[in-house]
């Protein structure tokens, strides 16, 4: 494995180096050269032809490296949240848009219920259908489930070749290649896109970088093409992640740090207006988003800047008019004391009346990472919105971690509309990495791209170095027969005598830090990141392999032994799978809107026998489901979550006191008959 | 109760039907053997019928707790119960195990570890009836199919692929109380003895690609051992099944085709066997579905005992009609209707060829629209200014590529000069010499004037503003580049016709060969520059 993913790194590196050097005539016997020179009419031909073939291999690389699930384990849905989408998708599937459209879902949150349609984002199961339908369309009998295993992996391909076009627009296509192949294999983006991790973020990721490559070059262009591309763009994202919110909030932010620096354009006024305007118009047809995108708290920098950008084109237009600088100056501070007012205004009213709604904990959370924890327990529960650690980070950026200042400097050194884009980009996510750990996902792309400036800016310093060397010698070298006589470039030459060893010395430290770089990820997906979750594996004592299939032994147990009305109740972390596997009602899930059933499942699971069988006969409930890992060492049980069972009951209800548990550190699991799991 | 009869003779099989006597209780079933000759005065016969009674177990008590054994009453007559007389008839039991809880106790009953023989009895009258019961202990699961899917998928190219849906419930008694897996792995055989563990599975040899599978993904608890003559799969149900418990699986297989497909009269029939390969399974509903290649046709089948007959179609990959599908459908199989049928069907070799040829015309037709959608102009307005200016760009980029090609061509020239000089410093001959430099002149004016009316337009042209300037320096080095070339050339030549050699010649030659070095780096590097655009 490791010598496959080696290759297309070693062919993007040499890429720069290894045309023109074939190209460059090594012999001076007239014969070769001849060949050479009909060789050298297609150089661009060739460059093409590289070009296209690594990125062919690049595409089918991202692919084949998110398949080791499948190989270790089997075509089959991971983890939680994709076992609800594959649900849903089944759904969308057997009875079609408008019944997926309008479904009120009785087999969760009992007795309260769901309405699917209007609570999540679409876009993940209308692209899995589509796809699903196409290939039908073609007579290609697949299953539903081999489509959304292949979600993923297949939109981590798709991801890599907008990479590249992301980098050729920031960069150049040097760096568009080398990005591509570093976010192919970059475990930060494969954690969230194996075969099997049929989550929103696999096709979200794809959407985001897709949008703001289409609004860089939209930017670049001022074409209002692009601009439409990327509200499209936009759209799409809004459909597939809740991570839209990024995107609303960077791009203004963007478009006001260009405003400050004092590069406002025609361009940018463009393609803003044309991606906030329709974007914003496509994004209220998605129902779980609405009305909140001109409503929230969330959405309404994009919309100060949206209106600040009129400001400045008044403002542009008077000038134009006003030949006197003296009155415009005098109209200028005027408009904009005027503006800011009335935007202050405007937002303070909105907020007092009600019309904007405050900012949601989970974003008061990014901003102040000590809020979720003090005020929302269930946000704090989930592992993935801890912050992150420094060893997360290595472990999933590797050397990028360091290339990526060394991006941001080559970022800084050639300044221009799309790197100010990329460095607000990358500083803005990697913070947000550092929040919370889920979130080293979207901060993937950026670092990626800033790393592939680097290393490609680098490579190219460096192979330059190499070919003036080679082309001064040769032609010193004909020199030398002819006349000997020396150029100015064979003076530099002689200055610095050590350049030449240096510059290849430095390229193979870059090669080898590379290397590393593509083995680290292999066996970070393999060993990390494969793995369903629900489907343990372990080594026996003979080195034969052991598989624990309890989760679904327990699961389809429910789904063929009890009645199909049966309700029950677990810990929320497993109400996905229950509702998917065992088919069978369930009072929470991972869909975590109501709080207060929450707790009263945490004040159930926490409270003595009887207490907890009367609140559970006032649930309705038939069957508990509980985890026990103690016989097999399995870590993450019911055991483990207590405490937060406890901590999100007490929230709602004081009766339930953290100290009471933590004092004596023993309790006991109700069961009504449920089968203990082992 | 239901009843199953099946008739055997050493040597042939006779045939039965089920006959409806008028005269006869009709609370009874009754089934009629033909023989094979009518049976005279004085002769004798000897019949072995063998029946199968599925259900015919009753578990009692009807609910025991995971610790419980498994208790069954079983109810026949002691009596055969028969429309003819009997004179001298015997019933043995044979029981599983030795643990007889109570048995009717008859005239003449004995007891042999586990058998209960009943008889011998003489003289009966006809539907004499004695009823008994016996109620002993069995842990032997009752696993029975109540559907069974057989999906057998015929592909030509050399596959039979066959897909088994099991819908098992353990019919045994049912289970009460809770299941403690704990106590169900510490102590297997006290603990759930009667649970249902696993399940095998004989089949046909040279099997492969076997799988095993539900609803929600790959069931791991799975073995299978190979040899020449069969392949043996055990299989565990997720979780032990206790009585009443259910759970559906399916597993899959390949096997060869040349072992299941033959010829026969420019048809070709299937021979394969009809019930389910696994062993101690009764199946209340079973559905064989045998799905031919599209295109088959003349289909017809021929099995060894009645069975409802169908067709449907099924669509698979690349399918435009739908491949036929044969359905059987049987209740009440037990393993003794293993027995081999087979189905007959008419099919061009040549339409095997279809599904690839589809596939390459589909790819044909994805690299034809490409080749088109590069070269078909899609713009919508062809009179927008920028439309024109990407028209006029191509054009100026089109002369730009004809310009470098002359020079490249040109530069072969100069190459050609250069190996005529290194030919007559080795020969001496002068007028190959002389030869080569005057088609290289005219050749160099013709190039000359090629160039002109490019260099022309590119003037004229507003798109080439930018790059003219290189051009034009481009032309001019490469010209100077000649100049300097053929005043060498010539240098030489003269050098060698007054046959002044060595360091004079080089003397002479030497400012030249300089400045043709330095010029052609400079021509190369234009090339270059002018190239990346």
């Amino acid at each position: 494995m490791a010598v496959t993913k080696t290759e297309p790194i070693n062919g993007s590196t040499t890429k720069s180096s290894a045309p023109p050097s074939t190209s460059m005539p090594l012999k001076s016997d007239l014969l070769s050269i001849l060949s050479l020179k009909s060789l050298r009419l297609k150089t661009k031909q060739q460059e093409l032809l590289i070009r296209v073939s690594i990125l062919c291999l690049v595409y089918v690389l991202a692919f084949i490296t998110r398949l080791f699930s499948v190989l270790r384990y089997e075509s089959m849905i991971h983890e939680f949240d994709p076992y609800f989408n594959y649900r849903t998708t089944l759904f969308l599937t057997q009875k079609g848009f408008y019944e997926f459209w309008n479904w009120f879902d009785s087999e969760s949150w009992y007795p309260l219920g769901r309405i699917i349609g209007g609570t999540l984002y679409p876009g993940l199961m209308v692209t899995a259908a589509m796809m699903y339908w196409g290939l039908r369309f073609l007579r290609f009998a697949v299953h539903i489930r081999e489509v959304c295993v292949l979600t993923a992996p297949f939109f981590a391909s798709n991801t890599t070749l907008v990479a590249y076009f992301f980098g050729k627009e920031i960069w150049d296509t040097g760096a568009g290649l080398v990005a591509a192949v570093l976010i192919a294999i970059c475990p930060g983006y494969i954690s969230r896109s194996v075969a099997g991790s049929y989550d929103n973020e696999g096709v979200a990721i794809f959407a985001l970088l897709l949008t703001f490559y289409l609004f860089v070059k939209a930017v670049n262009t001022g074409s209002l093409a692009w601009g439409l591309a990327s509200a499209f763009g936009y759209f799409y994202m809004v459909s597939a992640w809740g991570g839209y919110v990024f995107i609303i909030n960077l791009i203004p932010l963007y478009v006001l740090a260009l405003l400050i620096t004092g590069r406002y354009s025609m361009r940018l006024y463009v393609a803003y207006n044309c991606m906030y305007v329709l974007g914003m118009l496509l994004a209220m047809q998605i129902r779980f988003v609405g009305f909140q995108h001109v409503q929230s708290g969330e959405h309404m920098a994009a919309m100060g800047v949206f209106f600040l950008m009129q400001v400045f084109y008044f403002l542009d237009w008077v000038k134009h008019l006003l030949n006197d600088k003296k009155l415009f100056e005098a109209f200028l501070r005027i408009t904009v004391t005027c503006a800011v007012g009335v935007g202050a205004i405007a937002l303070g009213v909105g907020t007092a009346s009600g019309y904007i709604s405050p900012w949601s904990g989970r974003f008061y959370s990014l901003l102040d990472p000590t809020y979720a924890k003090d005020h929302i327990p269930i946000i704090a529960s989930v592992s993935e919105h801890q912050p992150t650690a420094w060893s997360s980070f290595m472990f999933d950026f590797h050397i990028l971690l360091f290339l990526f200042p060394a991006g941001l400097y080559f970022c800084f050194k050639r300044l221009s509309d799309a790197t100010i884009f990329i460095v607000m980009y990358g500083l803005t996510s990697m913070y947000f990495a550092g929040v919370m750990v889920r979130l080293i996902l979207v901060a993937t792309p950026a670092v990626c791209l800033i790393s592939a400036i680097a290393v490609s800016a680098t490579i190219k310093n460096l192979t330059m170095l190499l070919r003036t060397k080679s082309k001064v010698s040769q032609t010193g070298s004909t020199k030398g027969t002819g006349g000997g006589k020396t150029s100015s470039k064979a003076m530099l030459d002689q200055s610095q005598p050590f350049q030449r060893n240096g510059a290849i010395a430095l390229l193979f430290g870059a090669f080898y830090l590379l290397s590393r770089y593509a083995i680290h990820c292999t066996w970070v997906t393999s060993e990390a990141y494969s793995s369903p979750s629900i489907v343990l594996a372990a080594r026996g004592a003979h080195g034969n392999r052991v598989i624990f299939d309890d989760y679904r032994e327990a699961y389809y147990w429910l789904r063929q032994n009890t009645p199909p009305d049966a309700k029950v109740m677990s810990w929320w972390d497993y109400g996905y799978q229950i509702t998917a596997m065992g088919n069978r009602t369930v009072i929470v899930d991972n869909n975590t809107w109501n709080n207060t059933h929450i707790a009263t499942v945490g004040r159930a699971m926490s409270s003595y026998e009887d207490e907890a069988y009367e609140i559970m006969r006032s649930l309705d409930v038939d069957y508990v489901l509980v985890v026990f890992g103690g016989v097999t060492g399995y870590s993450s049980d019911d055991i483990n979550k207590f405490l937060w069972m406890v901590r999100i009951g007490g929230g709602v209800f004081p009766v339930i006191k953290e100290p009471d548990y933590l004092v004596n550190g023993e309790y006991r699991v109700d069961k009504v008959c449920s089968p203990p799991r082992v | 109760m239901r009843v199953k009869g099946k008739v055997k003779k050493s040597g042939s099989n006779l045939l039965i039907n089920v006959a409806k006597p008028e005269e006869l209780p009709p609370s009874l079933i009754f089934h009629s053997v033909s023989l094979p000759k009518a049976l005279g005065e004085g002769d004798s016969l000897t019949i072995d019928v063998l029946a199968v009674f599925t259900h015919a177990l009753r578990p009692f008590p009807e609910e025991i707790t995971q610790a419980d054994i498994q208790l069954v009453l079983f109810q026949d007559t002691a009596h055969y119960l028969s429309p003819y007389a009997v004179k001298v008839q015997s019933l043995t039991v044979k029981l599983p195990k030795a643990r007889i809880e109570t048995y009717t106790k008859l005239e003449n009953t004995n007891i042999h570890g586990s058998d209960i023989k009943y008889g011998p009895y003489e003289n009966l009258p006809p539907f004499s009836y004695a009823p008994i019961a016996v109620h002993f202990e069995t842990n032997q699961p009752f696993a029975v199919a109540q559907e069974l899917v057989r999906e057998i998928e015929i592909s030509h190219w050399g596959n039979v692929q066959v897909t088994e849906h099991y819908n098992v419930v353990h019919q045994g008694a049912k289970s009460k109380g809770e299941f403690s897996r704990l106590d169900f792995q510490a102590r297997p055989h006290l603990r759930g003895a009667s649970a249902l563990r696993n399940l095998v599975a004989k089949l046909p040899p040279r099997a492969h690609s076997i799988y095993y599978r539900d609803e929600i993904g790959n069931i791991s608890t799975s073995n299978v051992w190979g040899d020449p003559k069969k392949t043996e799969l055990v299989i565990e149900p997720r979780y032990p099944l206790f009585g009443g418990w259910r759970t559906t699986f399916t597993i899959g297989y390949g096997l060869p085709l040349q072992d299941f497909l033959f010829g026969l009269e420019g048809k070709r029939f299937l021979n394969f066997s009809f019930g389910s390969p696994i062993n101690d399974l009764i199946t209340d509903n079973l559905i064989v579905k045998v799905v031919l290649p599209e295109g088959s046709n003349d289909i017809s089948i021929s099995t060894p005992f009645p069975v409802k007959q169908g067709q449907e179609t099924k669509i698979s990959h690349l399918d435009v009609a739908g491949r036929p599908v044969v359905v059987l459908e049987k209740t009440n199989v037990v393993p003794e209707h293993n027995q081999y049928f087979q189905v007959y069907y008419r099919f061009n070799k040549l339409s095997m060829l279809r599904e690839p040829f589809m596939l390459i015309s589909g790819f044909f037709i994805l690299f034809v629209s490409c080749i088109l959608y590069m070269h078909v102009d899609m713009s919508i307005s062809k009179s927008s200014p920028s439309y024109l200016a990407k028209l006029q760009w191509d054009e100026v980029r089109a002369t730009i590529q004809q310009v470098v090609s002359i020079i490249n061509q040109c530069l072969s020239k100069h190459e050609r000069l250069e190996a005529s000089l290194h030919d007559l410093s080795r020969t001496g001959d002068v007028q190959a010499c002389k030869t080569a430099r005057k088609t290289a002149d005219s050749l160099f004016k013709e190039y000359s004037k090629e160039l002109k009316p490019l260099l022309s337009f590119l003037q004229s042209s507003p798109q080439a503003t930018q790059i003219l300037p290189k051009v034009e320096e481009l032309v001019a080095k490469e010209k100077e580049l000649q100049e300097r070339l053929i005043a060498k050339h010539s240098t030489i030549v003269d050098c060698y016709e007054k046959k002044i050699g060595g360091r004079e010649l080089e003397n002479r030659v030497a400012s030249h060969q300089q400045k043709v070095v330095a010029l052609k780096q400079e021509v190369d590097d234009l090339l270059d520059y002018i190239e990346e655009i």
